[in-house]
């Protein structure tokens, strides 16, 4: 399942992000000022109400949320393995 | 303390300046001295005071001249050591007309020139005209505590303590936000001098003396910290001899401030250690009646009513207090920008505004505060974050390291497993670069500069045609890399949020609001110069902030404040505008047609922005960075409306006390320094 919209909506919104269009799957959100470290934590509490997953602490790496793609493959893996 | 502007032909035979312009520049000052005005005009220059009488009452009277009337001044502030120089410059044989500390500058500028200005322990801006070399010296304090702002147009120059005097001044003069300063604002939380946030104007750098002759204009910094660059330099003494040293300098600079003023002078008091010490030693010099002023918060997370309620007992000082609601701050914020001229991302100078009423209402003009202690003594977080992040990362792989967080930040150990991974992920970032100058406050400049995604296209593009960060790191000392990381760290701290924020926005332009002078024990010359000449070791022990400054302080001020962790001064920010209460105003500016009118930010994003405020109702937890956003986009808003689309307001009639017109009295001769005239009306 593409969760992408989801995903984005949530970060567009959240973040007050003015243009939806200048963020891409691959748009850094860190390097690209979208998201701070607080912001992350948002996101994860996001993530963990809206697909009811739990973010174990290994999985607290940049790799994991570093953009929307990165974000959508983890959510898969997580669904896949429940 | 005062308000001080002019306007000078900057090539002889432009229009001189005219009596109505210098007569706005006057009344658009009148916050900053209600007490008596003052013009001075030849063919060349115009010079306007604006006067809040605290030294010399009777005589000391703006604008002042020299013995035959070829020197003029205005001045804003006070050189504390006046009484020294005065004998100095006696014995050089000049003639004094006044007891003020202003004619102390003239006569000094006569002997020493532009030396003059690094014998001052002081705090000011001057305006000179040399009416014989045809000359305008500009010159502000050391670290910025008065502010001197400049605009040029059309072959002539006007300066003034606040923007909005030279827009009265000046209605000529373009009025629009400039991008880069915003840029600025969005990353060090502050313009930094001399950027400023109006387009074609700037901001005279602190410790800076700038000349403007023969068509030419040269600025160079009389005074720049200095840190010790090698083993051997700086304070050599152990802690406890430091400690005296320390205690002694601060009661000598409580003392002049307290003494070199002729009407009575009061202390904040916030319940930590800075204002503590402060206020202690003020009633120490004053031995009678003292008054002190403190901020209460209703919400108590803010609130130090406690701290406060002790150090009063210890000092036995005559307390009065203001409390402080959130629906207080968003009252008075419209005022709050006017006064602060330039967006604003935390609310924190509104209970500052609010405080200095107070001290008016009290009947004081004058207040010490702790300001600057943090600076020079090392107390912020900032400071101990730099310094755990340098530890971690010279072993970057290291478990243990990165714990000591904690001990900065007890809430971490407290908090949930994925914030904790979060901030390990935060603080970590880059933590192997931690020689790299800037590096230590990466974590503040990183999360503001983010918030740059609200900016319309436009403004980003043009914000970005010079990266801020980069040009402030290319216009370091060259000594800088010399410097201990703490020192550099101080550096930038004093370059960056002291001059541009803590000065400005919670400092004067709180103060002058309300007609009130504030003066720094802590930004004292000789107790700057000790400061930054002792041992970072000194200041920062492991992670105790302002070490030699407690033991300083252990005489005077309560245990329990002493032993207190450091609490930083923040105010309720985007809680302040959220909920029913909220006055219209906020709602009125983050509609999306007036955020398109002020051009600044993207309507799309302020109103996600807002939906998320409003969505977390009045208890809510917000972010840092919906915190930082909301307030600075409202501020943002409020500084368009007020300062960039409100044409200036034009005083007509200001009643001077003081008049010298050369220009409809070509004849006349010079004039005694305090001699004065009344305007026909």
């Amino acid at each position: 399942m593409n969760h992408a919209p989801q995903v984005k909506k949530f970060i567009v919104e959240n973040f007050y992000v003015s243009d939806a269009n200048a963020l891409g799957p691959e748009t850094s959100l860190l390097e690209g000022g979208y998201v701070d470290s607080t912001g992350m934590l948002e996101i994860v509490t996001f993530l963990e109400e809206k697909f009811s997953i739990k973010v174990a602490e290994e999985e607290l790496v940049p790799e994991n949320f570093e953009t929307i793609a990165r974000i959508c493959a983890y959510l898969e893996r997580k669904q896949a393995k429940a | 303390m005062c308000g001080i502007a002019g306007c000078v032909a900057l090539r002889p035979g432009a229009a001189p300046p005219s009596i109505e312009d210098l007569t706005a520049m006057a009344g658009a000052m009148r916050h900053r001295g209600p007490d008596e005005f003052g013009l001075y005009r030849d063919a060349r220059a115009g010079l306007a005071h604006a006067r809040l009488s605290i030294i010399d009452l009777a005589t000391g009277q703006q604008p002042l001249c020299n013995e035959d009337g070829t020197l003029w001044i205005v001045f804003n502030g006070e050189i504390f050591n006046y009484l020294e120089l005065r004998e100095e410059l006696q014995a050089l044989g000049h003639r004094f007309r006044t007891r003020s500390d202003t004619e102390v500058i003239v006569h000094a500028w006569e002997a020493w020139g532009e030396d003059s200005f690094a014998r001052f322990n002081g705090q000011f801006a001057v305006g000179l005209w040399d009416g014989r070399a045809e000359a305008l010296v500009l010159a502000r304090d050391r670290l910025g505590v008065r502010p001197l702002y400049l605009a040029e147009q059309g072959g002539r120059l006007w300066f003034a303590s606040e923007v909005r005097a030279l827009f009265a001044g000046a209605p000529e003069l373009p009025r629009a936000l400039d991008p880069v300063g915003l840029s600025e604002t969005f990353t060090f939380w502050t313009v930094v001098p001399p950027q400023a946030v109006f387009q074609g104007v700037s901001e005279l750098e602190p410790g800076h003396v700038r000349v403007y002759r023969d068509g030419a204009v040269r600025d160079r910094a009389f005074w720049t910290p200095r840190y010790p660059a090698a083993p051997g330099e700086g304070f050599q003494g152990t802690l406890p001899e430091a400690a005296e040293r320390v205690e002694a300098a601060l009661e000598q600079a409580v003392r002049l401030r307290m003494l070199r003023a002729d009407v009575p002078v009061g202390s904040y008091l916030s319940g930590g250690l800075d204002s503590s010490l402060v206020a202690a030693l003020g009633r120490r010099v004053k031995g009678e009646r003292f008054l002190t002023f403190s901020l209460r918060f209703e919400n108590a997370e803010y609130d130090e009513t406690s701290y406060q309620r002790a150090a009063v007992a210890r000092i036995g000082s005559d307390h009065r207090e203001v409390v402080v609601g959130p629906n207080d701050i968003a009252e008075v914020f419209p005022e709050v920008v006017l006064h602060a001229e330039r967006p604003l991302l935390r609310t924190a100078p509104a209970p500052l505004f609010l405080l200095s009423r107070l001290v008016r209402d009290s009947g004081i003009k004058v207040v010490l505060t702790g300001e600057g202690a943090d600076e020079m003594f090392a107390g912020y977080d900032l400071f101990r974050e730099g310094q755990v992040r340098r530890f971690w990362g010279r072993q970057p792989a290291s478990k243990a390291r990165p714990r000591l967080l904690e001990r900065l930040y007890p809430y971490l150990a407290r908090s949930p497993v994925a914030q904790q991974g979060m901030a390990r992920e935060f603080f970590g970032r880059n933590r192997e670069q931690g020689k790299l100058p800037g590096f230590a406050h990466q974590t503040r400049w990183g999360p503001a500069a983010a918030l740059q995604r609200l900016f319309t296209e436009e403004v980003r593009r043009a914000a970005g045609e010079v990266d801020v960060v980069g040009r402030l790191l290319a216009s370091l000392p060259p000594e800088f890399p010399r410097w201990r990381a703490l020192a550099q760290d101080q550096y930038l701290e004093v370059r960056t949020l002291l001059a541009g924020y803590l000065l400005a926005s919670q400092g004067d332009r709180m103060l002058m609001a309300n007609s009130v002078e504030g003066r720094f024990p802590f930004l004292d010359a000789d107790v700057v110069e000790l400061a930054n000449a002792l041992p970072p070791s000194y200041k920062l022990r492991g992670l105790d902030e302002k070490h030699v400054l407690k033991r300083a302080a252990r005489q005077l001020v309560p245990e329990e404040i002493l032993r207190r962790p450091k609490q930083p001064y923040r105010a309720p920010d985007a809680l302040s505008f959220v909920g029913p209460q909220a006055p219209e105003w906020v709602g009125e500016t983050l509609s999306p047609e007036a955020v398109r009118q002020a051009g600044v930010f993207a309507p799309e994003g302020v109103a996600r922005l807002w939906k998320k405020c409003q969505a977390s109702g009045g208890g809510a937890q917000f972010s840092n960075a919906d915190n930082m956003a909301l307030v600075g986009v409202l501020s943002t808003g409020l500084l368009v409306q007020q300062l960039v689309r409100r044409p200036p307001e034009r005083a007509t009639a200001v009643p001077f006390r003081t008049v010298v017109d050369r220009l409809t009295h070509p004849g006349a001769g010079p004039r005694p320094a305090n001699e004065t005239e009344s305007r026909p009306s």
